[in-house]
Formats: structure tokens, sequence, C-alpha cells
């Protein structure tokens, strides 16, 4: 396959990063595989369509409501996370957020960080910032460790390691620790955790990041499985958290069903093995936990989204991944494929917002539009609507003022003037029905290769009568 | 939209919100019109006659405006709105005269029942039109099912099929539970599972030319399952899922093929075989 197209001018588009992974049939079924397994435990997680259905709607809700007013929802997060003791910091930028968590750590003559599991950080690419600075940021969750040893980017919001085996897990293991290979899934979980333990006691700072900022009571709430999380937000005398603006909610009661929703989407799980809510730094009289906690709130292009009431709903997400688990073209191509931080689904949706169309023209239009995202997505964001709404802020011409970050850069003359001509004909009965009479009785000669269509097909051969003609004789109803 | 949910009661509780009702059926008109679709026009005209011959089964007169093209998805699943909208403004002018319309085509029916109100959202006088345009569209087998609510004998020899639906139509409008209950109908008919049946065959328009490489991973897969499903024959009542799963079977040069359902149907049905 990968011979058909000129892959030197594709290498490092989303087209030609897909034709790579296409080619790689280990990918492949490690997706497929993997994919299918996470359908089936969400179906499972949702025995009960009404409840299921019901708890969908009610998590569209809080999270419309929460957007409708998310400026005093952020100021009275902040406000009360004040109170608790978190200092609290604003970054427009990753550039500003990665300063501000750099001069926190600065101020501490940090040099060591442990990481919980957070994709802003990916957004952030803290790592590279802080490596940059000699400071070692170490990714704690056990997908992020491994893909942080290959030096990689996640391929999974949830889970980083996904298009990995355990095989090459084992192999991973075997040539950046030294140790002996082995199959056993526990064995290698156990080589990381020993690796892990000693890094969580030595860090100076400990980064996580946020599920849901709850702004009534001013609480951080943080799932995961492995416990990282936890050492990451409790161990190191610092802890600073990493959020999008998007993730706050109005109170406690907002959170339930939210929670519901994430682990039973995500992993089919009733509830995740940790829940942790944090609402401050050590007390006086408390034995452990962070004596600083930070709150980073990032932007990143969320107003640009947040400012369209109907782009607004991309940021209903509450990453749980399961509109990349169900996409037909995620589980095919694989995360590395969308070259950015966020794939499938809603990586393609909101992505635009924070790098602009320009940086991924072809997010909006990878997409045959089928609708299994917006079906599965547990607060109800319609991403083929968003897509639609994409694919038309992406061709618009500069005069056009398009609405969404870099839009236009899809903005085709060549293909705006072919789409005038097909209007042209399907408005016009004589023209449409001339079309009809030349593409049937010159059907001989349709053309044997239509670009990309007959790589895939054979050609397109029209019948020898239309409709139009068919129905004509059959209902003898004469033109109309 | 937004302001809608300010004041929703913050502690809802779990229980469901009231699903939306289902959707209710007129009684079988003493007349129609045909909507033949642009793929079905040119590429499946076979179908688009046969439709007709079943409508006319039952006892009902159709009509074929010569002045139909297409309902303008292509441009609107590119971008392309004016364009889009053009064609749509053409298409409602000519089937604005309250009579139901039957679409031999789930994608294209699921065009003029959900997404011409996007299409016209920004002009709200047409929209009643609209709104009388998307309550008298009928998906064929939809149409067949629950208006005519056919009686049918089957007179074909016993076989086993494959169905498969387009799957913005089967969300958008449970085309698939019409079609499954419609052969259900047939004694000597046998539908067949295939693995991932609900999939994308990988067609979405553009989609297949834009991303071909990806388009052809999927459509390779979807005729690989056909075929394992141990069916003679696939069929569908989506044009453009047609078109590509049989340009892809011709391609792998498999002697496998789909069919228009509204083909098939009339075959079983009235005893002609189609050659």
């Amino acid at each position: 396959m990968s011979q058909r197209i000129p892959i030197k001018e594709l290498t490092d588009s989303f087209r030609g990063r897909a034709v790579g992974a296409l080619a790689d049939d280990q990918l492949r079924t490690n997706f497929r595989v993997a994919m299918d397994s996470l359908m089936k435990k969400r179906a499972d997680a949702f025995p009960d369509e009404d409840e299921r259905e019901g708890l969908r709607e009610l998590g569209n809700h809080i999270k419309a409501r929460a957007l409708s007013r998310l400026p005093d929802l952020l100021e009275q997060l902040e406000a009360k996370l004040t109170d608790n003791g978190v200092k609290v910091h604003w970054a427009e930028t990753t550039e500003e957020a990665n300063r501000i968590v750099h001069s926190i750590i600065e101020a501490k003559k940090g040099a060591q960080v442990v990481k919980g599991k957070s994709m802003v950080s990916e957004e952030m690419e803290m790592n590279d910032y802080l490596a940059e600075r000699n400071i070692e940021c170490l990714e704690s969750d056990m997908g992020e460790y491994i893909v942080q040893l290959d030096g990689e980017k996640p391929s999974h919001i949830i889970m980083p390691a996904i298009h990995k085996n355990r095989f090459q897990v084992s192999k991973l293991f075997h040539d950046k620790l030294g140790v002996e290979e082995t199959e056993d899934v526990n064995e290698l979980i156990q080589i990381g955790r020993r690796t892990l333990r000693q890094k969580f006691l030595e860090a100076d700072v400990g980064v996580s990041g946020v599920n849901f900022a709850i702004a009534e009571t001013g609480t951080l709430l943080l799932v995961e499985n492995e416990g990282n999380g936890r050492m990451s937000t409790t161990a190191p005398p610092v802890h600073i958290a990493v959020t999008g603006i998007e993730k706050v909610v109005e109170n406690l009661r907002d959170v339930v069903p939210l929670l519901s929703l994430l682990t039973r989407s995500a992993l089919g799980q009733p509830i995740t093995t940790y829940v942790n809510m944090i609402s401050g730094p050590r007390k006086a009289d408390e034995l452990d936990g962070p004596e600083e906690v930070h709150l980073v709130l990032l932007d990143n292009g969320r107003s640009g989204a947040f400012a369209d009431a109907q782009l607004r709903q991309t940021l209903n997400c509450i990453r749980c991944g399961a509109c990349m688990n169900h996409c037909p073209v995620y589980t095919r191509v694989g995360g590395h494929t969308y070259g950015e931080v966020y794939p499938g689904p809603i990586g393609k949706i909101i992505t635009p917002h924070m790098v602009g169309l320009h940086k991924v023209p072809d997010h909006p239009s990878a997409s045959s539009l089928c609708g299994a995202c917006g079906e599965v997505c547990p607060v109800k964001i319609p991403i083929p609507e968003m897509l639609q709404r994409l694919r038309q802020e992406n061709v618009k011409s500069p005069a056009e003022q398009p609405k969404v970050k870099d839009g236009g850069a899809k903005y085709s003359r060549k293909e705006r003037a072919i789409w005038r001509f097909w209007a042209r004909l399907n408005t016009s009965p004589v023209f449409y029905r001339l079309f009809l009479w030349g593409a049937t009785r010159l059907r001989k000669l349709a053309p044997k290769n239509v670009g990309p269509w007959t790589e895939n097909h054979s050609a397109p051969v029209p019948a020898r009568r239309s409709l139009h003609d068919l129905a004509k004789a059959h209902l003898n109803q004469g033109d109309r | 939209m937004s302001e809608l949910f300010y004041d929703a009661a913050p502690n809802a509780t779990r229980v469901a919100p009231e699903r939306p009702k289902p959707r209710t059926y007129p009684a079988k008109p003493a007349e129609v019109t045909l909507f033949g679709t642009c793929v079905v026009d040119l590429f499946f005209p076979e179908a688009g006659l046969d439709a007709i011959r079943l409508l006319e089964r039952e006892g009902i007169r159709v009509h074929f405006p010569q002045a139909q093209s297409c309902c303008g998805q292509p441009a609107w699943t590119s971008g392309y709105v004016n364009e889009a909208r053009e064609v749509a403004r053409a298409q409602l002018n000519l089937l604005d005269n309250g009579m139901p319309v039957v679409v031999p085509s789930g994608s294209c029916a699921g065009m003029f029942r959900q997404h011409y109100q996007e299409v016209f959202a920004e002009e709200p006088d047409t929209l009643e039109r609209v709104e009388s345009l998307a309550e008298r569209t009928f998906e064929l087998t939809e149409f067949l099912l629950h208006v005519c609510k056919v009686d049918w004998q089957d007179l074909g020899q016993p076989t086993q099929i494959a169905l498969h639906t387009s799957c913005s139509a089967r969300r958008e409008m449970n085309t698939h539970l019409h079609a499954r209950e419609l052969l259900g109908k047939l004694s000597n008919v046998q539908r067949l599972d295939h693995d991932h049946e609900s999939e994308c065959c990988g067609f979405g328009g553009t989609f297949s030319v834009r991303m071909p490489e990806v388009s052809g991973a999927m459509v390779l897969d979807k005729t690989r399952s056909l075929r394992e499903s141990g069916a003679a024959e696939m069929v569908t009542a989506d044009g453009g899922c047609l078109l590509n799963i049989n340009g892809s079977l011709e391609k792998q040069q498999q002697a496998f093929r789909g069919r228009h359902l509204a083909s098939f149907l009339w075959e079983r049905v009235s005893g002609e075989v189609t050659p």
C-alpha cells in the first residue's frame, strides 16, 4: 500500500503517518485487540440502556451548566483554593504554564520531579521543558513510564502505551533497564514499580493532572488505578497540579454522575482503585502530605472554543477515551498518526483550537462521520457535528473570516470552483439531465483511473440508463 | 443553548429523562414521491425502479419528479455550506407539495430528516418547510414496514444473506432495525451476522478519496467479514456503501457481491429474477 502515493510529500501529514501505521501489522493487531476489549468492557459496564442514556443526558447537562458560567466558577475555585492554602496560577499558553512550573521548582531548588499521569502536562511538553533546565521529570504511571523510557509520546489518553504488547515492553525493559526479558505481565509491572518506588521518596516535587476541579469546596479530584497519583501528590514536599480551565464543575454532587460516566466509559470500571480528593497542603497537625500545593490553570486555546456556542460543546469532554476506543479510524491507524497530544475523535475536534488548523489541516476530514464517537460520548458531545463545523471553517477564504484558530487552512480556489460547478449541475435540471444522458450513453468511455478511488475500487461504470430515464418510461409521467 | 441549562436542577436525579418518542406513522397514502438519489440514479437505477415497483405493489401511485438531482450531502459533509444549501433548496422547492417522500438510501433520507435543519439554520423563514419535509421523509425500508405494513409471501429459494446499513443512517434513524424486521418477513431468507457489523465500511463520501489508505483498510476489513459471514450475498439500502463495497470486491476479484435491498426484496416478492 505504501508505494502507491508519493510518500515524500506526505510523511509529515496525517495521511502520510497513516500509511506507515497501516503497514505495521503488529501495531494494527495491538490496537484492534485492545479496542475490541475496551468496547466490550464499556458495553458490560452499562447493562441498562435507560440508565446509561439518563446518565449521559445528566452528564451533558452538568457540563453545559458548568460551562455556561465558566468565568464565575473559575473565580470561585480560585477563591476557595486560596482559602484552603493552595496557590493558584493562570497560564494562557503552554509556555507560560511551563515557566510557572519551572519557577516553583526553582524556588525550591528542586532537581527531581515525579509525575502522575497528566495529559495537560503532555500538552505543555513539560518533560522536555524541564529537562532542558536540568530537571529530571519522571513519569510514574506505568504506561507513561513505558513511553517515556522509549522516547515516545502517548498513543491513547487513558492508556499511553496501548500500542505496545507485553513482548515489546519486555524487550524495552531489557534494553533500557538491563533486566531479563519476561513475558509475565505482573513481573513487568513489578520491575517498573521497584524502579519508581525510590523515585517517589527522592523527588522534590510531584506533578499531577486533575479530573475535576470543584469550585464550591476548592477540591481537586484525581482518579487513577496504580496509586502512583497518590504517591506523586503526597510524598514529595511540593505538589503542582496542572489542568485545563474546562475541568471546573460546580459542586461535589455534580461529580458523582460524572465520575460514574468517566470510569465506566473509559475502562468499564464502576470506580477507579484510587479516587484522590485534594483540598489543600498538609495542616499543622497532620503527619503527611505536601507542604505546598499549586494549581496551574491552562487555557491554551480553550477560550477560543468557549467563545463559540456550538464549538463550546467540545469542552464538555471529561477525557474518558471512549470516542477513540470506538473509532474505526483510530483503531486502524493508532494514536501517533494524529501527530499531536490528543488523538482520536476528541483530538480531531480539540486540537485545532490549541495549535490552529494550519498545523492540523487534515484533522477535520480524517473521519467518515460514522458517528460511533458521538454515540458513546458520556457527555454527549456531538462530535460529528463538531467535525462538520470545523470542515466549514477549514475551507473558508480569508475574506469569509474563519472563526477557528488558523481557519481556512484548506481553502482552495480550485476546489471551491469544483463545488461551484457541482452546485450548478445539481440546481439546473436541464444541465443535470444532460449530464446523466452523457454519462450513461458514453459509459464505455468512463475513465479507468479515477484518482484515489481506483486505488481501492474498480473503476465505477455508470448504468446504461439513468433512473430518470427508467422512471420516466415506467411511470409514463413525462417531464415535470 | 447554554442559558437553557443554567438553571438546571443542580442535583437532578438519576431518573432517566424522557426518551424521545418513537416516530408515529401516517396511514398508507394514495401517492408518494420517490427521491431516487444521485448514486442510485447513475449507478443503481434498477434498484430505484424496484423501489417504485415495491411501492406500486402496495397500491401506491409513485411520482418521480424529473427535476430532482442530489440531496446536497457531498458538499455539506465537505464543508461547502453555500453550495450544499443551493442544491438543498432546489430539492426543497421541488418536494414542497405535502406528499410523502420515499428515499431508497438511508444517508440521503437522513440528510432530509436531520441535516437540512442545520443547512438552513440561518434562514428561519425556510425552517417551516424544512420541518415539513423532514416529517414527510421516509427511508424505503421504514416506509414499507411501518407505513405500508407489508405482508409478503416469499417466492424465492432458501438463501442466507448479510445486511449492511449506512452507519450514519442506522444511528440517526435505526435503519438497521427496519431492514432486519422487513427481512424477517421473508420465510426463506436467513440473515447472518457478520464480524464488527456496526462498524463503518469506510465510504464516508469524500473521506474515501481524501483518506484513501484509511478508507481502503476499512473496506477491506468490511468485505472480509461479509465474505466470512457465510452469506451468499450482502444487501444494503445505501447506495454509497454499496458503491464502496462492490467496487472493492471487484477490485479484489472476489465473486461475492452486494445488492441494493430494493432489488433483493422485489425479487423475493415478485418471483422475477433480475438478470
